[in-house]
């Protein structure tokens, strides 16, 4: 078992690497199949310096609901944007940074928060606090910003706590 | 190939074309540099996935298999896009803010790229010029 976990540090990258191999094959046939699985085998190997610990993840289920969220959101977020621009002027807009305490602390977690504030409704990640605490925030337009804040803890953040920590 | 898949295709292509449009318009129309770094980030994510949409269902329809790569690209682009707003954002944060014009960063005292270790060496940092 042990032997299994420093050949494969990571199984999940291993099956991930294989997968996206084929994809880009875009063919399935054992060849691709193999070196799809020597890919996933040599490179988290060798960057495995890299990614000292392997995050827990719990709940398939709860990743796949938080990713149909994420994809509708993303759709919402350009109609919405699209709308800000094309049809709110300049002055009328209400640009803010705002603050995010964060109770997330597994840095994937927080990758991931992040990633997804930037990509759903006139929200970009912009910044971490020192420590990682706090995430810094700006909004397209927020006439409310903690409206913002608290949308973003319930939506994502917790969500994510379910499945990360 | 059917009509109607040429018609899917199209209205695809010219959804895509306008959520692209409308990105690069929000580049010029936007006047603060923070707010016009969301209109790439974002109306272009429907703009290249309507195109990625249409060339899925032109694979369907004219060579009868279903295509991958659109779904790898789709991937690719949904974890570059926050990476390179991210650091867009945080090369504005170093040169155009400093920690009294940002909202406090709580009881960490300041944001990540202000917290920046001091060292005897480095000369006096003057603001640069805007350009």
């Amino acid at each position: 078992m042990r032997m299994f976990a420093r050949i494969f540090p990571h199984p999940l990258l291993t099956g991930l690497l294989t997968l996206v191999w084929l994809l880009l094959v875009n063919r399935y046939s054992i060849n691709s199949l193999l070196f799809g699985l020597l890919l996933g085998t040599v490179i988290p190997f060798i960057t495995r310096p890299y990614w000292p610990d392997r995050p827990a993840l719990r709940n398939p289920l709860k990743i796949l609901a938080y990713l149909l969220i994420v994809i509708w959101d993303i759709v919402v977020a350009n109609f919405t944007v699209a709308r800000i621009v094309l049809f709110k002027s300049n002055a009328s807009r209400h640009p803010a940074w705002i603050t995010i305490p964060l109770e997330l602390r597994k840095p994937e977690a927080i990758t991931v928060l992040a990633g997804t504030i930037t990509l759903t409704p006139g929200t970009v990640s912009a910044d971490l606090s020192a420590e990682g605490h706090y995430l810094l925030v700006h909004c397209l337009d927020a006439p409310d910003p903690d409206a913002v804040r608290d949308e973003i803890k319930t939506r994502y953040e917790r969500r994510l706590m379910e499945i990360f920590e | 190939m059917s009509q109607i898949f040429e018609y899917l295709i199209a209205a695809a292509l010219v959804l895509g074309g306008i959520f692209g449009l409308v990105g690069s318009f929000g580049l010029v129309k936007l006047n603060d540099p923070m707010s016009r770094l969301h209109a790439p980030t974002k109306a272009t994510t429907l703009g290249v996935g309507g195109v990625l949409i249409a060339s899925m269902i032109h694979a369907i329809a004219s060579e009868g298999h279903l295509s991958w790569h659109e779904l790898l690209i789709t991937l690719f682009l949904f974890l570059t896009a926050p990476i390179t707003a991210n650091f867009i954002a945080k090369a504005h944060i170093h040169r155009h803010e400093t920690p009294q014009s940002l909202p406090p960063a709580g009881e960490d005292g300041l944001w990540a790229t202000h917290d920046v270790p001091a060292s005897p060496e480095a000369a006096p940092t003057a603001p640069l010029a805007r350009d």
